[in-house]
């Protein structure tokens, strides 16, 4: 359990990809089985408790303390399990520590009224850490920052092996996972994976370079369809199994029991999850609202109706397309959507084109309807198969211009890792009127997009014209006559109501340094509302 | 017997003493000052006279000249010492180096101003020595539950393996330059450390300080660029404010560490960008200020600063009176922790 607590305590405090990879690929090497297993399976999303509720936890804890003393101990941490942990009253004649395998399986033999107790003997034997991780692991959700992809990357890099290869698995393993530890160890063959309802390694896009790419690829080459903006994903019915998969193989089917319901097939779908409304496609927005969410909410299901268009096909009755040319796979995938004969299905519709002018047209100026809102186009070798991860060529995706707006430097905060000793995340805003006066509002945050020599002149802008500190943000003057503008370059816009200005960005990030651009001359909160109303217009009409 | 504010009452400037006409700790100068350790919020410059061990004396004259203050009176650690008729006696806090406790007696009345201190070992300065009293007047930088200082041995354990981990990068901790900092370099000595250790600049008078005093640092080497070009593997110590500042750019994607008490709450530790905290703290932590309240049992404690609310609480619900002083002037925050 140690090891294990010391694991989750590094990781939530580092920020860098690669020393989240070393830490967890150094614990999966150093740790036996099945503690390891285990410990994996929580990173992934594979195990969670809710042995205890935060309600009991306060009570178990208040009845060995003073509830005032917990209290202003609670008001300080801020955090329910850290205060517990750290303040716990631990009552001596304890027994030994854990290991995490033990207070897994105790966890699973014992029934709802004995889990209280077991936790209760455990927090007297362990320390503050070990506290706060088992009390993490209890209540679901370790929230350590790491996603299901990186620990299936760490364990890959225990093995050497590409992370393909270890996703194509997973589905098909159970924690504690001893045979996938066995095989990345070398002392085994590579377990099967081709139990049904698996996940298939996605086969990803590389960004097109219009000024190198599109003067070697023949148009003859590539099929062009919508880039559509929803979420990448991957639906399965094999022998009953049916299952919605993200990109990364994360398993989302109980979020989306309306999709589920709709894969009346025997195959893979490779596609893209899209809020379908009457209307057409529905903004990300909508499709947002239903990411993330725990238990499902029947109403928000019935106002947003998820559904798939589809991309590709991967399996038809226990066959593996994914060998077959896209050419005979597109074929393929056209009868098999056909014959669903459900509108909560529809084909990703290919763009006929004969050069790349043309398509660059299309590309600029999408017709009406849900083309409005796609990212951009998608090109694919006719040839190609179906192959895993993102390799140079078969693929290119070619995004539509980003938005552009001139912003003016409102707050920078330091940033992590290499760039703690940098003011690197910025926060920017636009002008509006306030009371007759024209002020500032925060429109968006941005923390790349400059280069290290920018992102060094910038920091230094910023220490020299720092009017407030708090903590680790500071403001920094912007005035009509004085301030640094930005051009902003982003995806998409919704309306919010957490932002005071109203308007959220999607994927802002700095495009441009305006030195030159006096602040005033920034835009205006107005410019902003305009282009949302212009959205909001062309996406509601569906094309005939 | 005599009310103990007669002996000693807190005033603006700081603990008062009227009938040895002298303050403790004052944080504005005065003429007659008694300072318990060299920390800057306690030892401030331009008093009239200045008692204090001999180690403190010399931390003052090193961080604020030799004119810091207009006389001085060394008294040794035990040595007693009068003011008027007031008995004053120093004895070990194991704060920092030459930190000590205020004895002071007078007309039979007893009553001791802790300073800063900590009750477990610290290879830099002798241990805190309790002294029976019938007050006892305490810091309470950390008190709240909350606070529970782990071992520092494990602490310095998990700097070292991440050290290992992490080869190619530098490993900078954050450390108070009067007394952590020392403490983490004797601790990573203790734990088999040999190699240079690297020190910005703010420290190495006081490094020299207390080699100087006999507390043996091993190899140390400025942290230019000059001394060393590429950083990777080593560990570098500066105080705080400087890991966050344009001196931290010279070295390879450091992990940022921080030495601190206060690093045992994830926020704080989250909000600095520490990467790796070390709870490692020269102040008592919950533990080690009820637990020398319960061995004292003083008939009054007065609370000096830092979270008085919740000790004092505690001492009562212990049944020990209690009296929260709310000093102003001592620093409750992050830098000396």
């Amino acid at each position: 359990m140690r090891a294990f607590a010391e694991l989750l305590d590094r990781l939530s405090l580092t920020a860098s990809r690669n020393a989240k990879l070393t830490l967890v690929r150094d614990y999966l090497r150093e740790t036996p089985d099945p503690d390891r297993g285990w410990a994996l399976a929580a990173l992934t999303g594979d195990l969670t408790f809710d042995a205890a509720k935060p309600a009991f936890i306060r009570k178990a804890v208040e009845e060995r303390m003073d509830p005032l003393l917990f209290r202003w101990s609670y008001d300080y941490v801020g955090d329910l399990a850290e205060t517990v942990a750290l303040v716990w009253p631990a009552r001596p004649g304890a027994n030994r520590e854990p290991e995490l395998s033990e207070v897994i399986d105790a966890l699973r033999g014992a029934t709802r009224a004995e889990a209280p107790r077991l936790i209760e003997a455990w927090l007297d034997v362990l320390e503050p850490t070990g506290r706060w991780a088992l009390l993490k692991l209890m209540t679901g959700g370790l929230r350590v920052g790491v996603s299901g992809r990186l620990a299936k990357q760490a364990a890959a890099d225990l093995g050497g092996v590409p992370i393909n290869e270890v996703e194509e698995v997973w589905h098909a393993l159970h924690a504690p996972y001893e045979d996938l530890f066995a095989w990345l160890e070398g002392r085994s063959d590579r377990p099967r994976p081709d139990s049904p309802g698996r996940f298939r390694p996605t086969m990803l896009a590389q960004a097109l370079d219009e000024a190198v790419d599109l003067g070697k690829l023949d148009p003859a080459d590539y099929a062009a369809e919508w880039k559509w903006d929803g979420i990448r994903v991957q639906a399965v019915n094999e022998a009953g199994v049916r299952r919605l998969y993200t990109r990364n193989g994360d398993d989302i089917s109980k979020t989306f029991p309306d999709v589920l319901d709709v894969l009346d097939f025997e195959g893979a779908l490779d596609g893209e999850l899209l809020v379908m409304g009457d209307d057409g496609v529905a903004s990300f927005g909508d499709l947002q609202q239903r990411l993330n969410r725990k238990t499902v909410d029947a109403k928000l299901m019935a106002k947003h109706p998820a559904g798939i268009r589809a991309y590709d096909l991967l399996a038809e009755a226990g066959e593996d397309t994914r060998v077959l040319s896209f050419r005979e796979r597109r074929l393929r995938l056209e009868a098999f959507v056909a014959e669903l004969a459900t509108p909560r299905i529809d084909l990703s519709v290919l763009q006929p084109f004969e050069t790349w002018a043309e398509l660059a047209d299309l590309r600029a100026s999408p017709p009406p309807g849900d083309p409005q809102i796609a990212e951009g186009l998608m090109l694919k070798r006719w040839d190609s198969i179906y192959e895993a991860g993102r390799p140079r060529g078969p693929w290119f995706k070619w995004k539509r211009d980003p938005f552009l707006i001139d912003a003016v430097l409102m707050y920078a905060q330091r940033g992590h890792g290499k760039r703690s000793s940098f003011y690197s995340d910025y926060t920017f805003g636009v002008w509006t009127e306030v009371e007759g006066k024209r002020v500032l509002t925060p429109v968006g945050k941005a923390y790349f997009g400059f280069t290290d020599e920018e992102l060094k002149q910038i920091d230094k802008f910023v220490r020299d014209n720092t009017i407030e500190r708090f903590g680790p943000v500071r403001s920094v003057k912007a005035e009509p006559h004085f301030g640094l503008v930005f051009e902003v370059a982003f995806e998409g816009l919704q309306r919010s109501t957490r932002h005071k200005s109203g308007v959220a960005m999607r994927f802002p990030r700095i495009h441009r340094i305006r030195w030159d651009k006096p602040a005033g001359e920034a835009d205006e909160l107005v410019t902003l509302e305009r282009m949302l109303d212009q959205m909001e217009k062309v996406s509601a009409p569906r094309a005939p | 017997m005599i009310k103990p504010e007669a002996l000693l009452r807190p005033t603006p400037a700081g603990l008062y003493c009227p009938p040895g006409d002298f303050y403790i700790d004052p944080t504005r100068p005065v003429d007659r000052a008694v300072v318990t350790h060299g920390h800057s919020d306690h030892a401030r410059a331009g008093h009239g006279a200045v008692l204090a061990t001999p180690e403190t004396l010399a931390i003052m004259a090193e961080r604020y000249g030799a004119d810091f203050a207009g006389a001085t009176e060394a008294a040794a650690y035990g040595q007693t010492v009068h003011r008027d008729a007031v008995e004053v006696t120093l004895v070990p806090a194991g704060h920092v180096l030459g930190s000590a406790q205020a004895v002071v007696k007078w007309k039979g009345l007893t009553m001791v101003v802790s300073g800063d201190y900590k009750r477990r070992r610290d290879p830099t300065c002798p241990p805190f020595e309790p002294v029976p009293c019938d007050v006892f007047i305490t810091e309470a930088t950390f008190g709240l539950p909350v606070f529970r200082h782990p071992p520092d041995s494990g602490e310095i354990a998990r700097l070292l393996r991440s050290v290992t981990q992490f080869p190619e990068r530098s490993h900078l901790v954050g450390a108070y330059a009067l007394g952590k900092a020392q403490r983490v370099i004797c601790l990573l000595r203790e734990a088999g450390w040999d190699k240079t250790i690297y020190v910005h600049g703010a420290l190495e008078r006081l490094n020299r300080l207390y080699e100087d005093h006999g507390v043996e640092l091993g190899p140390l080497s400025p942290a230019t660029v000059a001394t060393k070009p590429d950083f990777a593997g080593a560990i570098v110590i500066g105080p705080p404010s400087a890991l966050q500042d344009r001196w931290s750019r010279r070295f390879p994607d450091p992990v940022q560490a921080f030495a601190s008490g206060w690093m045992q709450v994830r926020a704080r530790a989250r909000q600095r960008g520490t990467e790796l905290p070390l709870v490692i703290s020269d102040h008592a932590d919950w533990d080690e200020l009820t637990a020398t309240v319960d061995e004292l049992r003083p008939g009054e404690l007065w609370i000096t600063h830092g979270r008085e609310e919740a000790l004092a609480r505690w001492a009562q619900l212990h049944g020990i009176q209690a009296r929260a002083l709310a000093l102003v002037g001592y620093d409750d925050d992050e830098e000396d922790g």
